[in-house]
């Protein structure tokens, strides 16, 4: 752990944690979705099993523990059981992050048998599917037949429920059905205003009324239900007056690497100006975590201004996020305009006020909103070109 | 607080979740769980490093004894397995 005002050291510690987007192909539209917009200009460079399993050996060697299997939607691949065999006997503990959707019985037969160590499974709803969702039994029957399944080869029933205006007020469905699918974790994070949530923000922030409802649901419902089921509630970090830790510090644990091969200090990183993100194909993992100039662009605090270099608080949440400054002040240096210390923090007050007027009904948004969708994110590659 | 004492006679055994191992960039032996890490340094790695489904409590005691006899580690090895008990690592058959 780096003490306070230290230089930077020569050499950081590993990471801790690697993330591998293995695909960013998906049968799904999320509207919060993170991955970049422009992900379908990965399609054709995707990384080959022997590219991942050099990404994870030598990941490995750096100290990494933790290995996250994630999308797109990973099932779309089928190595996916032959990655997390091999990362586990590498000493990995082996997370899949999944829809669910392609998880039949001989997959996590086969996943069971070659170590894997957690299934994390996302409520893949959208504005498009709400109804679908809350309602009809289609999503439900899948969603509990994959259910079954987690619980017959004896993993923990681990949701992850994205929140958003347009599906908060029925969390005490969502927690239903949680309840009724055996779930033993579940999250419900508000979606963060990245990539397709950012372009879809003001139909996706809830107010600040539907937040505190939400809330009080949630905590009645952990009480009824006691330990049977631990119940994790994440507000958006629009409504926080200090900014999230995010990463806990650039380059600091995590390590995201993209379906083309591009290494991450996060998942958003890509979009951030003026760097130039190292390629697996071309560098070893070493040289990328210790040397790359992007891996220490915002490594310490030398990078920091003013509110951040002279705060108390820089050691304990980074100035926050690097691609938040950028997204919304047009510099990655800034302050996280979260922070009530941000002289950007107008930005956020301000799309946090436009949150608290009255709701379209989810009909009236549908046309408006944007679909998480090859076509969308073709179109929007080309805008760029 | 009785149903959650941890019984001195009963085999203990990592909870599912877990997993064990050496890990040498960090020194120490740690404790694997989803999205998670615990390093458990010196005599606390060695400890756990006996839990194996074969071994209760007091089982684990004489062990430790037999290997380091002369020093009373009863009540350091009961702490410990007490923490990791309340933690949910562990867990009695």
């Amino acid at each position: 752990m780096k003490k306070i005002g230290s230089a930077p050291t020569n050499k950081p510690k590993g990471p801790l944690w690697v993330n591998a987007e293995i695909t960013y192909k998906c049968p799904l539209h999320c509207v919060f979705c993170y991955n970049p917009l422009d992900y379908a200009s990965t399609f054709d460079s995707e990384l080959s099993t022997e590219d991942w399993l050099k990404v994870f050996r030598q990941s490995r060697e750096l100290g990494a523990v933790q290995l996250g299997l994630s999308g797109g939607e990973p099932l779309m691949r089928d190595d996916v059981e032959i990655m997390a065999s091999e990362a586990t006997k590498m000493g990995y503990y082996v997370n899949l992050l999944t829809s669910g959707i392609g998880l039949t019985e001989k997959r996590i037969a086969a996943f069971k048998e070659g170590g894997l160590g957690q299934i994390q499974l996302s409520f893949q709803d959208s504005t498009k599917e709400l109804n679908d969702f809350l309602s009809s039994t289609k999503t439900f029957e899948l969603k509990s037949k994959v259910a079954k399944l987690i619980k017959e080869h004896d993993y923990p029933m681990v949701l992850n429920v994205v929140l958003h205006r347009l599906n908060i007020d029925h969390i005490d469905q969502i927690l239903e059905m949680a309840e009724a699918m055996g779930a033993d974790h579940v999250e419900l994070a508000n979606s963060q205003y990245y990539a397709w949530a950012l372009k879809n923000r003001t139909y996706l922030m809830p107010s600040a009324e539907q937040l505190r409802k939400a809330e009080e649901t949630t905590n009645r419902f952990r009480k009824k239900i006691g330990n049977k089921m631990k119940l994790y509630f994440i507000v958006p970090d629009y409504y926080a007056e200090r900014p999230k830790a995010c990463m806990n510090g650039w380059g600091s644990v995590f390590l995201n690497v993209a379906p083309d091969g591009l290494a991450l200090p996060c998942h958003e990183a890509r979009m951030l100006p003026g760097l130039t993100f190292p390629n697996v194909r071309e560098h070893e993992m070493a040289w990328i975590w210790n040397e790359s100039p992007a891996f220490n662009a915002y490594r310490g605090e030398s990078w920091m201004q003013e509110p951040c270099s002279s705060c108390d608080e820089r050691t304990k949440d980074f100035g926050g996020c690097r691609c938040q400054a950028f997204q919304l002040t047009g510099d990655a240096t800034n302050a996280d305009p979260v922070c009530d210390k941000s002289p950007h923090h107008n930005i956020i007050t301000e799309q946090v006020e436009l949150a608290q007027k009255p709701q379209s009904p989810a009909a009236d948004v549908k046309p408006i909103i944007f679909f998480r969708d090859d076509k969308n994110s073709k179109a929007l590659i080309a805008q760029e070109s | 607080m009785s149903a959650n004492t941890l019984a001195r006679d009963k085999l203990l055994s990592l909870e599912k979740q877990f997993r064990f191992q050496w890990e040498p960039a960090q020194e120490s032996f740690v404790l694997l769980y989803p999205e998670g890490l615990i390093k458990l340094p010196g005599s606390s790695g060695e400890i756990m490093k006996l839990i194996d489904g074969s071994k209760s409590v007091d089982m684990i005691i004489a062990h430790l004894g037999e290997q380091f006899p002369g020093i009373d580690l009863k009540n350091d090895v009961l702490d410990f397995l007490e923490h990791a008990y309340e933690k949910n690592w562990i867990c009695t058959d």
